[in-house]
């Protein structure tokens, strides 16, 4: 009997726990949060708490840096900064987001992951305050916006490409970066009879080899098909099974590192951004942080010269623009918990001086300020930087332009092909398959 | 020794709650009875509300998500049923997250235990350096999931530390792709598993190992039995108890193992290392779909239980007598 008491006992706590979820979760719109307009001595005291992804230096102490000047030019806002690793933003601001008490402000990288947490009802829509300074920040900084408002402001751009190494380059007798697919695959095979592992690819993390199977996609659909696609959240277009077919064809030449599936991206000599910067791989198609992961894996403290930057090749017959390119950024979005202070915050990070200051100290490295472009030193940014301005668009990554359930669905599936499972057509589906939990 | 404590607990409980002079003095009765509950709150409600708080609740708040379709940010309203549970039962991949879950069980079963009542029994044995032996084995469980996970990801790439080692001894043939071949990676996982949480097993089991009396082995040694014969039929059978308390901690671990997979893998290569906790991140987290990823929590949850009520049901009866089993029976 005791026994029997005790389970009426438990399902009794589950029912009330259940009805408090149900209250929880039921009461109130969730519309989008604002505050009003005015200056930022006139909201009194503040204390905005910062997430950011820079746990280690530079960064870290490059934003309390920017963080104390502010204090000094507003001395009634000061920061809580809570630096928190990057991947556990994933879990972070979901959590954080449902609470009553987000931080003021936090890492955005725009695209439809905003436009999912938007939902929430906790970003706040920063459209007035930011409307007069941000054209200054280009096109790229749409991707910040959701349904034409600015829920979010970029502070650096990416781009993503081959780095690669000019003295590796040079040793298999290629003296100039492929510029179409077919030189491309004919470099891979100079280096290979060189002695050279032609590519680094970190399919650990699955992400990086999405950037492979995008950028083919850009090759193969035309601007408006990309954008109608991602808008619409299926891939059906017959081009996105020809960029499958393309990197399956493209893999077939054997082109990357002994056990490329198990190789992590940024951790250790032995990911494929240590096997570059240690000259043991030749290039690898990846983003411009590239350069500033690198200096942690090795200890050749002369390897950003011998690095050099050129995009991703044509594709023959492709119907895409040879010069769209794949990247994204890093901005912040504020929340219902800040004030007026926020979005003037965001304006004072995005202006020229703050933007060449972390320029300089290696915090970013494409700025999304151009008027901070003179600080950039090293070639191949320089290189990656100049073509940024050549490009016909900048294709936010596909997992974060789309949905987030649809665009991680998209990378496993990329992962499961370049492992060998599954078909070009699968991994196109796998977006409309996505959305069936 | 139950039924001892049990005898003596009586008096102590209701030195004089019963007989005539309760029914006279029922006033003072009434107090003690108070007080009685008085000290019960005290004592167990701080314990009771952390329970509730932070088991019941978010288990309850679990089940309640699992109906809906919910991506975490927007108001749960989507009401799916059972949709989220029959589509994880059907998803050829948690299916096959489940398997490597029960292989990693049945391994850990088939070779953890063994090895580790072999090593214990060892250390158990008065030999030199015995000390440092036992913290040098203890070592990697005190270490954390997460730099165990890094540490051994970075030695187990192509050309790295272990196939170094494999081919300065000569045994250049056996080096694999120890974590990108997708038949292999599960059993690499298992060898990182084994070489971080045996050191518990060994500690437990010569705890286990401690308790029993050295007469016994002595008056067995003195009627002639072998030392084999003494470790078969003395000391084996006295430390069931410490055995099947280890069986259900590995059992119970095997089926949440998460740490280093997530660390050293991922799940991949093509899910190949996916278990059921890695999957239920992977889907409820990084996809924003927390109402499927709290159905597969709740199935993790249910096979755990299911597997705990028996095995506390069936094999821990004896060694437990009189506390849990009578709760649940």
């Amino acid at each position: 009997m005791r026994g029997h008491r005790g389970l009426a006992a438990v399902a009794g706590l589950i029912t009330v726990g259940a009805m408090l979820a149900a209250c929880g979760g039921g009461s109130g719109s969730k519309s989008s949060a604002a505050v009003a307009t005015g200056s930022v001595e006139d909201v009194g005291n503040v204390s905005l708490t910062w997430w950011h992804n820079a746990t280690a230096d530079p960064g870290k102490s490059e934003w309390e840096k920017v963080a104390r000047a502010y204090t000094k030019a507003h001395p009634n806002v000061t920061f809580k900064i809570v630096p928190i690793q990057n991947e556990q933003f994933t879990s972070k601001v979901p959590a954080a987001l449902e609470s009553s008490n987000p931080p003021s402000l936090y890492q955005q990288w725009g695209g439809g992951a905003e436009a999912t947490q938007v939902q929430s009802g906790k970003l706040l829509d920063m459209t007035p305050q930011v409307s007069g300074w941000i054209d200054q920040l280009g096109p790229s900084a749409k991707g910040w916006q959701v349904d034409g408002k600015w829920y979010g402001v970029p502070y650096d751009y990416h781009v993503v490409g081959f780095w690669y190494r000019k003295d590796l380059f040079a040793k298999a007798g290629i003296t100039q970066p492929p510029t179409t697919m077919t030189d491309f695959d004919a470099d891979v095979q100079k280096l290979k009879a060189a002695g050279i592992v032609p590519v680094a690819i970190g399919s650990k993390d699955r992400w990086p080899d999405a950037f492979w199977w995008e950028y083919f996609v850009l090759r193969e659909c035309s601007q408006d098909t990309v954008t109608s696609s991602i808008e619409s959240s299926s891939f059906d277009d017959e081009c996105f099974t020809k960029a499958g077919d393309d990197l399956k064809d493209f893999m077939a030449t054997d082109p990357f590192q002994e056990g490329f599936l198990g190789t992590p991206a940024q951790q250790g000599a032995g990911s494929s951004a240590g096997l570059v910067a240690n000259g043991k791989a030749a290039m690898e198609l990846q983003g411009d942080w590239e350069m500033l992961v690198m200096p942690s894996l090795t200890q050749d403290k002369d390897f950003a010269s011998k690095m050099g930057w050129f995009p991703f090749p044509a594709v023959d017959g492709g119907a895409g623009d040879p010069k769209a390119a794949l990247g994204g950024g890093d901005g912040f979005s504020c929340t219902s918990k800040a004030t007026v202070a926020c979005p003037d915050f965001l304006k004072y990070i995005t202006s020229a001086p703050v933007q060449t200051e972390l320029v300089k100290s290696t915090t970013i490295s494409l700025p999304s300020n151009p008027a901070a472009n003179g600080a950039i030193t090293n070639e191949a940014a320089k290189t990656a930087l100049s073509y940024l301005g050549t490009v016909s668009y900048n294709q936010l990554y596909f997992d974060q332009a789309l949905p987030t359930d649809v665009g991680q669905a998209l990378d496993t599936a990329v992962a499961d092909f370049v492992a060998g499972k599954g078909s070009s057509k699968d991994v196109a589906d796998s977006v409309a398959n996505s959305k069936a939990p | 020794m139950s039924s001892t404590i049990r005898e003596a607990a009586g008096p102590v409980s209701f030195p004089e709650g019963t007989g005539a002079a309760g029914r006279i003095q029922s006033r003072p009765a009434r107090r003690r009875s108070w007080r009685k509950s008085g000290e019960l709150a005290l004592l167990l409600g701080p314990a009771t509300l952390l329970f509730v708080g932070f088991v019941l609740v978010p288990i309850a708040v679990a089940v309640y998500h699992s109906f809906y379709r919910w991506n975490g940010f927007a108001v749960v309203t989507d009401f799916v049923g059972l949709h989220n549970y029959s589509f994880a039962l059907h998803d050829p991949d948690f299916r096959e997250a489940v398997v490597h879950n029960l292989i990693i069980v049945a391994l850990s079963l088939l070779i953890q235990l063994p090895l580790a009542i072999g090593i214990a029994l060892l250390l158990n044995r008065r030999l030199r350096g015995r000390g440092l032996l036992r913290l040098v084995v203890f070592a990697p469980y005190v270490l954390s999931e997460a730099i165990a996970g890094v540490i051994w990801l970075l030695m187990l790439q192509p050309d790295g530390f272990v196939d170094r080692v494999f081919r300065d001894a000569g045994l250049g043939g056996l080096v694999h792709h120890w974590l990108a071949d997708q038949r292999l990676v599960l059993y690499t996982l298992f060898v990182v598993i084994t070489w971080k949480y045996i050191g518990f097993g060994i500690i437990v089991l010569l705890a286990g190992l401690q308790g029993i009396p050295a007469e016994l082995r002595e008056a067995a040694a003195m009627d002639g039995a072998g030392s084999w014969s003494i470790t078969r039929r003395i000391t084996l059978p006295l430390l069931g108890p410490t055995i099947r308390i280890w069986v259900f901690l590995s059992v119970i671990g095997s089926l949440q193992l998460f740490d280093l997979v997530w660390i050293m893998t991922l799940g991949g290569p093509a899910n190949a290392s996916d278990t059921m906790a890695v999957y239920m991140l992977d889907h409820g987290f990084r996809r924003y779909q927390f109402g499927y990823g709290s159905a597969v929590a709740v199935i993790l949850f249910l096979i755990c239980l299911v597997f705990s009520l028996l095995y506390q049901r069936f094999a821990l009866r004896r060694d437990v007598e009189g506390a849990l089993t009578r709760a649940v029976g």
